[in-house]
């Protein structure tokens, strides 16, 4: 018999259960979770507090999810350690799960530089899960000042979710622009504008020197006056349960393209996860929602006796700030092709014939067809490059896959 | 998700493709809620689910394949897509308008609706026209709706 653990109850944790239960309908699963909630979408966390959705329509699935896979929840609890030799789970109220197949789905954790003087600042919070959400919506009021310290991703879905609730948002970060993980120099100033536009303050290629009480003294001598810190400099895998017992790590758990750790009988999936990214040629980590769940559904199935493996990986994001959208996926290498309008931007990266990657800004349409020349590396020769870089379309592709694609006829 | 779900679905035959749109029309109003085509549909923006493809001379009409390993389901970062007997549905009340769905469905089958929450076809399930309206409505019958099995 099967035994299956699952440590994490994020959209990895999910994936997993779920691809579990495409193969093996019975043999039981068990859920450590260290949040006291069933599994919700944590990047509707600003949307949340921009009133966009609310805790019941963040619901990742259906209230009779766990009951529906026959999957036990430990709510609130804590995996402590992996005893390998005995194939068990120690939890933090003492309990010990055995275990024949485990998913770490452990997800990250913020990141807080130690910055002089942090201690002396009474209202700092972080902007990951739905419990940061809710502490961050009770400490602001429509006359705070809010600082956010990070420009990426997290920071600025924050600075969006509540810059109609607080008097001022203030973003500052050591890059020398916005989104600098996916983002570059100019299509950043463009979304820097959009932001700016929409009430925003930014300190770029600057950073806090220290804190004194709810004052920010920042590297280049500015002064921010703030009531209440957001930190958003960055995460890091949860890798230490893997770590202790001698698995391969590196900044995130070092996975297969079936999931597997360097542990017999112990997978990895979601942000704690290191897999290949086919775009770099590399295994890093890519915290991204939808690896989350192709890894953890992939490594549940191989969990369950299936034989399956994720070879897609690509970094991927679409992330939108007062209705602008940037869409951005794989690398940026190779020959660039450019299409400029004042409210939008669009770069094609191609090198040996295939596309590498793209940044789309305020152009957004059929999109996923780009995506899809980068994830299948279909060879731009066989497609008419000439059509698709000017507008994303399936006519581009020459007729054969097009017939392959849509089944047979056209 | 997985496994063999027979069921019928939209195809186009490109060689019959006049190219007329009428199918964007057809599905702008089967989905409107109205029953009169031209309250539903003149003089406004409108916003099909099924799109036609152009380049060189080739026409045809796409909508989506309800793919047996769902992208947009899997990447959807609100829970808002999913697959039941073999339709993929989304549900609009989750969709926050992120476009992650667009970012990845390689047909290009998702698009926002006039208040930027995503819609996509369903093959007419969930309205009242009974079957899909595009097909129903195609006059060269080049839109045709039956079982070939699934797209991947």
């Amino acid at each position: 018999m099967k035994q299956y653990v699952i440590i994490g109850n994020g959209v990895a944790a999910a994936g997993c259960i779920e691809g579990i239960r495409s193969v093996d309908p019975t043999n039981p699963i068990m859920v450590v979770s260290q949040e006291d909630r069933a599994v919700y979408c944590r990047p509707l966390i600003s949307y949340y507090l921009e009133g966009k959705t609310d805790l019941d329509r963040m619901q990742y699935r259906s209230q009779d999810f766990y009951e529906k896979m026959k999957c036990r929840v430990m709510y609130g609890r804590k995996a402590l350690h992996i005893l390998q030799d005995i194939q068990e789970v120690e939890v933090d109220d003492g309990t010990r799960l055995p275990y024949t197949n485990l998913c770490l789905a452990t997800g990250s954790s913020p990141f807080v530089p130690p910055f002089l003087g942090l201690d002396t600042v009474s209202d700092t919070y972080s902007f990951m899960t739905l419990d940061d959400a809710l502490a961050l919506e009770k400490g602001i009021d429509p006359t705070s000042r809010v600082l956010i310290v990070g420009a990426g991703l997290i920071g600025l879905k924050c600075a969006e979710g509540i810059v109609e609730r607080v008097a001022s948002v203030t973003v500052c970060d050591l890059a020398d622009r916005v989104l600098s993980s996916i983002l570059d120099a100019e299509c950043a100033a463009l979304m820097q504008q959009h932001l700016e536009q929409h009430g925003i303050t930014f300190y770029l290629n600057d950073s806090v020197d220290r804190f004194e009480g709810h004052t920010a003294h920042m590297k280049s001598g500015a002064r921010v006056s703030f009531d209440v810190l957001v930190l958003a400099v960055g995460v890091r895998a949860n890798t230490v349960l893997l770590k202790e017992i001698g698995g391969e790590v590196d900044r995130g758990i070092v996975v297969d393209e079936r999931m597997k750790t360097s542990v017999p009988g112990i997978y990895a999936a979601g942000d704690c996860a290191e897999g290949l990214d086919i775009a770099l040629g590399q295994k890093r980590v890519l915290a991204i929602l939808p690896n989350a769940y192709m890894q953890g559904y992939t490594a549940g199935i191989n969990m369950a006796g299936g034989n399956v493996v994720f070879d897609k990986a690509i970094p991927m994001n679409s992330i939108g700030f007062f209705g602008l959208h940037a869409m951005t996926a794989g690398v940026y290498e190779g020959e660039v092709y450019e299409e400029k309008t004042e409210t939008s931007l669009k770069r094609l990266f191609t090198k040996d014939d295939l596309l590498r990657g793209f940044i789309l800004i305020g152009c957004d349409e059929r999109a996923g067809i780009y995506t899809s020349l980068i994830r299948e590396k279909i060879p731009l020769s066989s497609v008419s490059f000439e059509i698709i870089k000017k507008s994303a379309t399936t006519a581009a592709f020459s007729p054969e896959i097009r017939s392959k694609k849509f089944g047979g006829v056209v | 998700m997985r496994g063999n779900e027979s069921m019928k679905r939209v195809y186009v035959n490109e060689a019959w493709c006049l190219g007329c749109h009428l199918c964007e029309y057809n599905c702008a109003f089967a989905n409107s809620g109205l029953d009169d085509m031209v309250l539903a549909l003149k003089g406004r923006p409108i916003y099909p689910r099924i799109h036609v493809e152009e380049a060189d001379k080739i026409t045809y009409a796409v909508s989506c394949r309800h793919c047996e390993d769902p992208i947009c389901v899997k990447s959807c970062i609100a829970g808002a897509l999913s697959k039941e007997d073999g339709v993929i549905r989304i549900d609009q009340e989750k969709c926050v308008g992120c476009f992650t769905c667009v970012l990845v469905c390689p047909y290009g089958a998702l698009a926002p609706n006039e208040n930027g929450v995503m819609q996509k076809c369903e093959l007419c399930l969930r309205n009242t026209s009974g079957e899909p309206a595009c097909v129903k409505g195609c006059p060269n019958r080049a839109i045709v709706y039956e079982e070939r099995g699934e797209a991947l």
